[in-house]
Parts: structure tokens; C-alpha cells; sequence
């Protein structure tokens, strides 16, 4: 509704609403929706299509060494021949599978850490806080290396690394939720009208702790990605015949000088690319689930 | 002339449902209030009437997707965003609500001192000597820290640091919640003297009865309208000088005079009734009164919002 | 019977006393008002007897007998609404809490909550509307004594007087007993029966005359 005549008063933010899909485009909770829709569009795309081409990732063929990027290979092949485009859909395959587990382990053992350090009492609090200061003492990599190591490397090393490494900053948030709920006025009031703890845990807690869970669970994607890269590009991570991005980046280093730029560039740019569609769906859902949100 | 002018002033918002569903909230719908300078109005009216959002319209600090309607003019100049922006902490000032707006570890002297400064007020601790003489506070209270004082006290350095820029227009939005009876004397008659030194005050408050200490006219808002502009003289007794049915019931309701409850609760935003927006609950309601939303009528400064009054 | 029987209270051991000695008791079907110099002994009293603080000293007693566990006897309405409900409960969900099934729609009519307003969140509604949502949720637990501390302080008249006549409507043909606390004199003077003042309950061996 627009200003009355003789107004002279600002009208800031008139957002008159507009029918039809001009309306539906500039409507912001309508963006927000569309960009986690594209992002998780782009991701299933990416699986899907490295099932459709997975048989050509290990095709070599030693006549079509090296070649720089072309229409029959957009990403060009490697040095046995191999379509690199096709290795670098599996390869992101693999790695979206493994962050998912490792992310999803992370984010569980978060929940429970969190939700039993905020609502436990003060020395169960105090031995989550204990915990999650060893884990953020110790140098990252390093650690998710042990690991790794120990755990006996390959596939179920990596997600054992990345699981164990990456719930603190997540447990901390919850923390400070379930403490919050915990110490509410409405939390002692179910307790006055006779509620029990579990109860308690079950009506308030958990409606408190999901949005917050589901973002931090989205968001933890990226960081388990990277680091999964990150660790086969040092030979910590999946056996180097497996196409993980990190060995393709890694084999692609030795190419680099000659200048086979197309062999760890394009790979590059594709598990970035990646990375942001995950960080837009999270990011998005986020700014949905926060209760200011409501607002246009 | 008026120092502030609100004509039929409306605000709505757009707020998502479930999904992509949007519902528009009429928080206001037709608004009118005006306030001279050296003069108090006291604006009433229950939780959900418009009160505390009519001072944030003021101030310029309405989120961004409130829809405005209506006029509002400052010193005959329509008062848009932009001037709004400009004359916040200045001109136009806000006394918050809660001491808690006060730094709690640094001395009040230098906290109003910053205050001036970020007025632009020309040798701010002189400023800040001048203020708090205003407010009656001891000249060593600069010295002290907020927690030093009592609670009197430090509502008056709060509306002393508010009103450092020597504002014309003071809004005090809700200022003494659920305080003591002396904290609310004090505060008021902080309110009263800044008026009298020729500021123009909207004192927005709930508490009828200790407006009437202090204020010049009053102001009733219920559901986001104005249904009644008295002067003070006329709250007193019976009540049966009041015009408006919700003014009286409001006059009714107080323990001191009869207790009465009348029965219903005002209409959400999302629900307005069709015509009055009082009819619902109104003793002596007709169906003209249900039909349309009866307009403004003005006496000289008095106005009233009701065809039967 | 609800009795406070020389109430000590401080919150650590090297804290000043909050309350020294304070007695006073609440019959069935009575209203106690309570006045006092500052807010924070009140509402540690209301706070003491509706079971959310256990005294340092002294006890509080339902017919002889201490506070039990779980659901408590007493129930207790605070100033400040929005922060006595979970902003992510629907308020069908409030008061559905207090007892057992659906609420007695009379009684949200007595209070004139409105219908509507149960698919609501607690952000969607006023102070007013949330205040009559925590005192019908008091009421609804059948809990033989309520306390009321500072209820209607941030009121306008009107929603005052209905929730008030709501109360004293339960205390007086409901056997209600209400500890009514108010900084308000003509508003003690109207609800209650008789008032005690704490005002000194902060010399030691103060005794309230009950």
C-alpha cells in the first residue's frame, strides 16, 4: 500500500508487492529459496553426471596424452590419457560423499557434546570446554594427519580425520544455546509445573538446537572438502589410484612446469566452485532460519 | 505553531507466513498527535497500540520494510528519512527506556560528554554542567559511575545525556517500567522541566495517572489509532468529561476509580474490524459506528475520533 | 495453608542477606497484598515460595508440610511475559502445558484471549495479550496459591483490571490463594484482603505480624 495523497513523508522501503513472476523474482525470501534450490541443483548435477561418466575416468588412452582443453575434452586429458573433465566429476563425487559422512559425524557428536555441556550442569560443561580447547591447541592438519595416519589412512582414515577434527567451533555454538535455553525463565517454568528433564531436552532444547544444528551441519561441508583435499594432496587421504581432487591436484603439480596448466587449474576451479554451492545453500539457510527473517 | 505535526499517519510491515505467504500488518492506521514547544503530551494507550513504534518513526529508526502513509511535519517542514537522520540526537532526541543504555564502567560525566560530542555541541563539558543543572543533579555526579547512583538519579543523567544537544523534541519512550514510586516522580519531573525550558516532550507511557502529573494534554492511541486528544484538566472525577468510550473505560478501569474491567482485548494488526475499530468492545455502540471508521474531530486542540461523543 | 516460616535468604555466603527472619502466610481463598521499599526482596520472596530458590534459613510450608517436587503447589506469575514463555511454542502449546488436553475455553474467555491467538507465536502478540496468556497458564495448573509479582506493572488500566478481576474472581469463589505483589497502593487497596509490608525486613529478627 503506497502513501495517501499529500503525503510527504519518506516512504522508505516500499515494497509494493507485484503479482507474477516479476513479483515472486524480487521478493527476497523467494531469492533466498531460489539460491539454495540452484545449489543443491548444481551438486546433484555433479553426482549425477560422474555416475553417467564414471567408466571414462579410467579410460586411458596413450594417444591422447596431454592434450590442453578441447570439444571432445573440455577439460582436456592427462598424462595417460584419461579425460580429465571425467576424473574431476568423480573425483568431486567422492569427495561430496566423504565430506557428508565426515561433516554429518562431526555435526552429531557437536549436538551431543553441545546439548550435554549447556544442559548438564557445570562439570560436564567444564570437561566438553577442556575438550575443546586440546582439540583447537594442536595445529589442524597436523592432527587430522595423525589421525589419519593411525586410523589407517585411505577412505575410512579421511573421514575419521575430518569427523574428529571439525565439531568444536559447532559445539561451542550449541553450547552457548543449550546453556541459554537451560537458564531460561520458561525452562524453570516447565520444571515448576512438573516436567521432567527429558521432557525438557525434548520440547525446548531440540527446537532451539535444530536450526542452529542444520546450518552448522551445511556449513561444516566446505571445511570438510577442503581438508579431504587437502590431505590426499599429501598423501594422508585416499589411495593415489582413486580419483579424489586432491591426488588429481597432487599429480598435477609435477605437469606444472612443463605447462599442462589445464591439469590442477580446471580440477581447481570445479572443487572451488563446488565448495561455493554448498556455502550458498548453507549461507542461505541460515538467513531463512534466522526468526528476523520475517521481515521482507 | 505546532513543533510537531502527525496527520493521519499509517505504518504497515510485510511479514512472510509459512512458505513464500506474506500477511500486512496495519500496526498503524491513522495517527494524529501534535506537540508545541514547551508543551508535554503524554501518549497512552495499551501494549500493541502504536505508541513505541510512532517513536521510532520519529527517531528514523523504523526497520526497512515499513510502509509509511500520512504526514508528519517538524517545525513546518515534513520531516522525511533523510531530515530525520539528520536531526536524531540533535534536535530530535530519544530518552531510551532502561539505564541499562548507560556504560556501566565508565563515569556518567564523560559518558554525556561523548554524548555532546556526537551532537555536535560546541565545548561539551560545559554542555554537560549546563544539562545536568537542568536536571537538578549535584555538579559531582559527573564523578560518579552509574552504579554509584540511585536509581533516581541515574534516570535523570539518562535523560540528561539524551538531552545534552539541548533537543527541541524530546520522546520518552516508556521511561519509568515497573519502577518505584520516587524513581517515577523524579523522572517526570525531569521530563516536566525540560519542557519548561521550552523543549516540546512526547512522554509515552502506560501509566495514565502519573502522566497526569506532568503532562499538558493527553493522547489516546488504541489499535494503532488516535481516538482521543484531551487537555489534563478534563481526567479527573467521574471521567465523564472525556469523550471517547475508550477513554472512559480507560479512566474506569484505574483501582482508584471503580476497577472496572471492560471486557475484549484490542484488535491485532492482522484483524482490523471493518468499521470503528473500538465498536467490538464500545458500551454504546451503533451500527453507524460498524459501518466506517469514524474521522478525526477537532475542537480547538482537542480531538475525537468517535461519531457518538 | 502456605506459610514462609522466618525466611532467610542470601545468594552466597559472602553476599548480604537478601531477607532476614520474613514470615507470612496465605490462607485458601485469600489475597495477601505485599509492598516493600525495593523489588528484589519481593520477588526473592515470590521466588522462595513458589519453589525456583530454597531458603538459606527457615521454611516454607503447604499445610505443615515442605514443597514437593515436580509440579509445585504454588505457581508463579512474573513481571516480564516474554521471557516466562518459549518464543518457539505456539501459545496452544503454553497453555496446554499448564494442565491436561485443551484448555477450558471459559476461562480463556474470562480473560479474553482470543482464539486466534493460540496459532500464534509469543513475538506476535503485545505485552498485554502475552501477560493474560502466563496468568491463564497459572490458573489452568490448579495450583492452590499463585503469586503475582508485579503482574500489571507494565499494563495499561484496562488489562490490569481484567486480569485482577480474573484473579480475585478464582480466590474468592475458587479458593485461590494469591500473594499479590505491587508497588502500587490504590492497586493493593483494591485486590487485597490484607497487606503486609516488608519494608525493615531487612533488620535482623523483623517479623511480618501474620
Amino acid at each position: 500500500m503506497s502513501a495517501t495523497s499529500g503525503a510527504t513523508s519518506d516512504l522508505r522501503g516500499v515494497l509494493v508487492p507485484r503479482a507474477g513472476i516479476l513479483g515472486r523474482l524480487t521478493d527476497r525470501r523467494a531469492r533466498t529459496l531460489a539460491q539454495i534450490g540452484l545449489g543443491v541443483v548444481a551438486l546433484a548435477v555433479v553426482v549425477v553426471a560422474a555416475t553417467l561418466v564414471a567408466p571414462s575416468a579410467d579410460a586411458t588412452n596413450l594417444l591422447a596424452r596431454r592434450q590442453p582443453p578441447s570439444l571432445a575434452h573440455p577439460f582436456g586429458t592427462d598424462w595417460l590419457g584419461r579425460d580429465v573433465l571425467a576424473r574431476t566429476l568423480v573425483g568431486l563425487r567422492l569427495s561430496l560423499g566423504i565430506a557428508t559422512l565426515a561433516a554429518s559425524i562431526s555435526a552429531v557428536v557437536a549436538l551431543a557434546l553441545g546439548a550435554a555441556a549447556g544442559a548438564l550442569g557445570r562439570r560436564v560443561d567444564a570437561a566438553v570446554s577442556w575438550l575443546i580447547d586440546l582439540n583447537l591447541s594442536l595445529p589442524h592438519l597436523v592432527l587430522m594427519i595423525l589421525i589419519a595416519f593411525a586410523a589407517g589412512r585411505g577412505a575410512r582414515g579421511l573421514i575419521i580425520a575430518v569427523a574428529l577434527t571439525h565439531w568444536p567451533t559447532l559445539t561451542r555454538v550449541l553450547r552457548g544455546e543449550a546453556r541459554r535455553v537451560s537458564a531460561s525463565d520458561y525452562v524453570a517454568v516447565s520444571e515448576r509445573l512438573g516436567k521432567s528433564g527429558w521432557w525438557v531436552a525434548r520440547r525446548h532444547l531440540v527446537r532451539h538446537l535444530v536450526p542452529q544444528f542444520s546450518v552448522g551441519l551445511v556449513l561444516l561441508f566446505p571445511h570438510a572438502i577442503l581438508h579431504e583435499a587437502g590431505l590426499s594432496f599429501l598423501g594422508f587421504g585416499l589411495s593415489p589410484d582413486a580419483p579424489a581432487i586432491g591426488n588429481i591436484l597432487s599429480e598435477a603439480m609435477r605437469y606444472l612446469p612443463a605447462g599442462d596448466w589445464w591439469l590442477a587449474l580446471l580440477p581447481g576451479v570445479a572443487l572451488l566452485s563446488v565448495v561455493l554451492a554448498v556455502d550458498m545453500v548453507g549461507g542461505n539457510l541460515r538467513a531463512l532460519l534466522d526468526p528476523r527473517s520475517v521481515h521482507e | 505553531m505546532n513543533l510537531l505535526e502527525v496527520e493521519g499517519f499509517s505504518l504497515s510491515f510485510l511479514q512472510y507466513e509459512a512458505g513464500l505467504r506474506r500477511r500486512r500488518l496495519d500496526v498503524i492506521t491513522d495517527l494524529d498527535l501534535d506537540v508545541e514547544a514547551g508543551e508535554l503530551v503524554a501518549v497512552v494507550g495499551s501494549s500493541g497500540s502504536g505508541k513505541s513504534l510512532l517513536a521510532h518513526a520519529l527517531l528514523g529508526v523504523l526497520p526497512s520494510n515499513a510502509i509509511e502513509g500520512g504526514r508528519i511535519t517538524y517545525d513546518g517542514q515534513p520531516l522525511d528519512l533523510a531530515r530525520r537522520e539528520a536531526l536524531r540526537g540533535r534536535e530530535i532526541a530519544l530518552v531510551p527506556q532502561s539505564v541499562a543504555f548507560l556504560d556501566p564502567v565508565t563515569r556518567v560525566g564523560p559518558q554525556a560528554e561523548r554524548a555532546a560530542v556526537l551532537a555536535g555541541v560546541g565545548e561539551p563539558p560545559a554542555a554537560v554542567k549546563a544539562a545536568f543543572r537542568r536536571l537538578d543533579l549535584p555538579e559531582e555526579t559527573v564523578r560518579r559511575y552509574p552504579h554509584e547512583l540511585s536509581g533516581g538519579m541515574a534516570r535523570r543523567v539518562l535523560t540528561a545525556t539524551a538531552t545534552i544537544g539541548a533537543p527541541r523534541l524530546v520522546v520518552a519512550d516508556e521511561p519509568t517500567p515497573g519502577l518505584h514510586p520516587e524513581v517515577v516522580t523524579e523522572t517526570l519531573q525531569g521530563l516536566r522541566r525540560t519542557a519548561d525550558q521550552g523543549a516540546g516532550v512526547v512522554l509515552i507511557t502506560h501509566d495514565l495517572l502519573r502522566a497526569l502529573e506532568v503532562a499538558d494534554r493527553i493522547a489516546v492511541f488504541y489499535a494503532g489509532t488516535t481516538v482521543e486528544v484531551a487537555p489534563v484538566e478534563v481526567f479527573t472525577g467521574d471521567g465523564t468529561e472525556l469523550r471517547h468510550p475508550y477513554t472512559r473505560a480507560l479512566w474506569g478501569a484505574l483501582p482508584e476509580h471503580g476497577f472496572v474491567p471492560l471486557a475484549g482485548a484490542q484488535p491485532p494488526p492482522t484483524d482490523l474490524p471493518p468499521g470503528c475499530l473500538f465498536a467490538p468492545r464500545c458500551p454504546i455502540a451503533v451500527d453507524d459506528c460498524r459501518a466506517a471508521r469514524p474521522a478525526l474531530r477537532r475542537v480547538d486542540r482537542w480531538k475525537v475520533r468517535c461519531i457518538r461523543a | 495453608m502456605l506459610e514462609a516460616g522466618e525466611l532467610w535468604f542470601r545468594y552466597r555466603r559472602d553476599s548480604p542477606w537478601v531477607l532476614q527472619g520474613v514470615s507470612l502466610t496465605v490462607e485458601p481463598g485469600e489475597v495477601v497484598g505485599l509492598r516493600g521499599p525495593s523489588g528484589r526482596g519481593k520477588t526473592t520472596l515470590a521466588r522462595l515460595l513458589s519453589g525456583y530458590l530454597v531458603p538459606t534459613r527457615g521454611r516454607v510450608l503447604l499445610d505443615g508440610s515442605p514443597l514437593p517436587a515436580g509440579a509445585q503447589p504454588v505457581q508463579l506469575v512474573s513481571q516480564h511475559p516474554e521471557l516466562a514463555v518459549d518464543p518457539r511454542w505456539r501459545l496452544a502449546e503454553i497453555l496446554a502445558e499448564a494442565g491436561t488436553g485443551r484448555p477450558d475455553p471459559a476461562l480463556l474467555e474470562t480473560l479474553s484471549i482470543d482464539r486466534a491467538w493460540l496459532d500464534r507465536y509469543p513475538h506476535e502478540l503485545s505485552g498485554g495479550e502475552l501477560q493474560r496468556v502466563t496468568v491463564a497458564r497459572a490458573l489452568l495448573s490448579q495450583a492452590p496459591y499463585v503469586v503475582a509479582d508485579e503482574v500489571s506493572a507494565m499494563l495499561d488500566p484496562i488489562t490490569q483490571a481484567q486480569i485482577w478481576s480474573v484473579l480475585l474472581d478464582h480466590a474468592r469463589h475458587g479458593g485461590l490463594g494469591l500473594l499479590a505483589i505491587c508497588h502500587d497502593d490504590p492497586l493493593l487497596a483494591a485486590v487485597a484482603d490484607r497487606v503486609v509490608d516488608l519494608t525493615g525486613a531487612l533488620r535482623p529478627g523483623f517479623v511480618t505480624h501474620t
